[in-house]
């Protein structure tokens, strides 16, 4: 018998800590399997966010550091300058990346820093139970938006991937979902282009991957990756935004 | 002769949520009665000689309690 669907090497044994039908697991995978097809886990270097990710480093089985809030982006940097030789990614939630850290994450792209970020959309804090996050649909209801998101208070869903493809520093910038295989396969297509770019040393790559946070959006998991396809993608359109070649 | 599972759950990371039993094209992902030491019902896939190896319940499990083999 092959094997056809297996464990990745470059994931640790440890049972992830998520709530059930958290998809953060599935995006883990992806990123694991990828740093295993390109032979890069000796190599590889990530930093972890703050946020339900926050344990990404006791998952990953490569050389993981500890960011504090929105700061993976300056750690990566840092990381990458002083080991230009190794592979630097930054794994981030849409708290941790669109809000507090918006302004590494822009700076980072805007001087073509190596590196590759994997950036989380699930439209909500999910790790401080459900806040209202710049990426949060309009009316989606939230703890702080109890109403559902009124864009005159509240302004729109931030488009992470169109802003940040207009830089000329960016290399390689998509957006994916994982709410079906047909798109799980995209999105690991997508994971291995921004490595790859990383690898041939083009310029800052960016993966958006929407993503569903079934406990605090009130779903069960089926529900949720249905609403996902059904609401997110509509807002955020899916595809790349910018390939350098 | 010894019956060749093309399905392997890791019973005891599965989380129940029921995603794996929703892209099965040969609809055979079912959840079971019984409980895990986590207290969830673990998926199951009990009509192995139906499985096609397609490798789908793997790819959209959220917890890699999923191998999927295919006979060479
Ligand atoms: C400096 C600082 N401010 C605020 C917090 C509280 N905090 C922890 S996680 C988080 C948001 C996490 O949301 P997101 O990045 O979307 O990740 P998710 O949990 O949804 O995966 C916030 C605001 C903190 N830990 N540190
Ligand atoms: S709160 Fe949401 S994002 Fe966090 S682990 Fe649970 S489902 Fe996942
Ligand atoms: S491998 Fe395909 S056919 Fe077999 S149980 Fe999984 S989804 Fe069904
Ligand atoms: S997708 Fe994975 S965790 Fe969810 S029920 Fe199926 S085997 Fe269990």
């Amino acid at each position: 018998m092959k094997l056809v669907a297996g464990y990745p090497d470059s994931l640790t044994e440890k049972p992830f800590h998520y709530c059930p039908g958290c998809t953060h697991g599935i995006i883990h995978r992806l990123v694991a399997e990828v740093i295993d097809e390109l032979g890069i886990r000796e190599e590889t270097i990530g930093v972890a966010p703050v946020g339900c990710s926050v344990l990404a480093y006791e998952y990953f089985d490569v050389d993981m550091f500890e960011a504090s809030h929105g700061r993976a982006p300056a750690v990566a940097t840092g990381v990458k300058r002083v080991h230009p030789d190794k592979i630097v990614f930054t794994y981030q939630g849409d708290g941790d990346l669109a809000s507090i850290g918006t302004a590494e994450i822009i700076h980072a792209a805007n001087r073509g820093e190596k590196i590759t970020t994997i950036f989380v959309n699930n439209a909500i804090y999910g790790m401080t139970g459900g806040q209202m996050a710049p990426t949060t649909l309009v009316g989606q209801k939230t703890t702080t938006s109890p109403f559902g998101r009124d864009t005159n208070t509240a302004g729109h869903p931030i488009k992470i991937s169109e802003m940040l493809s207009v830089l000329d520093g960016s290399a390689y910038i998509a957006r994916v979902s994982v709410h079906d295989p047909k798109h799980i396969r995209q999105a690991k297509k997508a994971i291995k282009k921004a490595f790859q770019v990383q690898i041939e040393g083009k310029g800052f790559a960016l993966v958006e991957v929407l993503s569903a946070c079934p406990t605090n959006w009130g779903m069960a998991p089926v529900e949720a990756v249905k609403w996902l396809a059904d609401n997110m993608v509509p807002t955020y359109p899916l595809g790349e935004f910018k390939e350098v070649e | 002769m010894e019956q060749v599972k093309r399905v392997v759950f890791d019973e005891e990371r599965c989380k129940g949520c029921e995603l794996c039993t929703t892209v099965c094209p040969k609809n055979i992902v079912k959840m079971a009665d019984r409980i895990n030491s986590h207290g969830y019902h673990p998926a199951e896939v009990a009509a192995q000689e139906e499985c096609i190896s397609c490798g789908l319940c793997a790819m959209i499990c959220p917890d890699v309690v999923i191998r999927v083999y295919r006979p060479e």
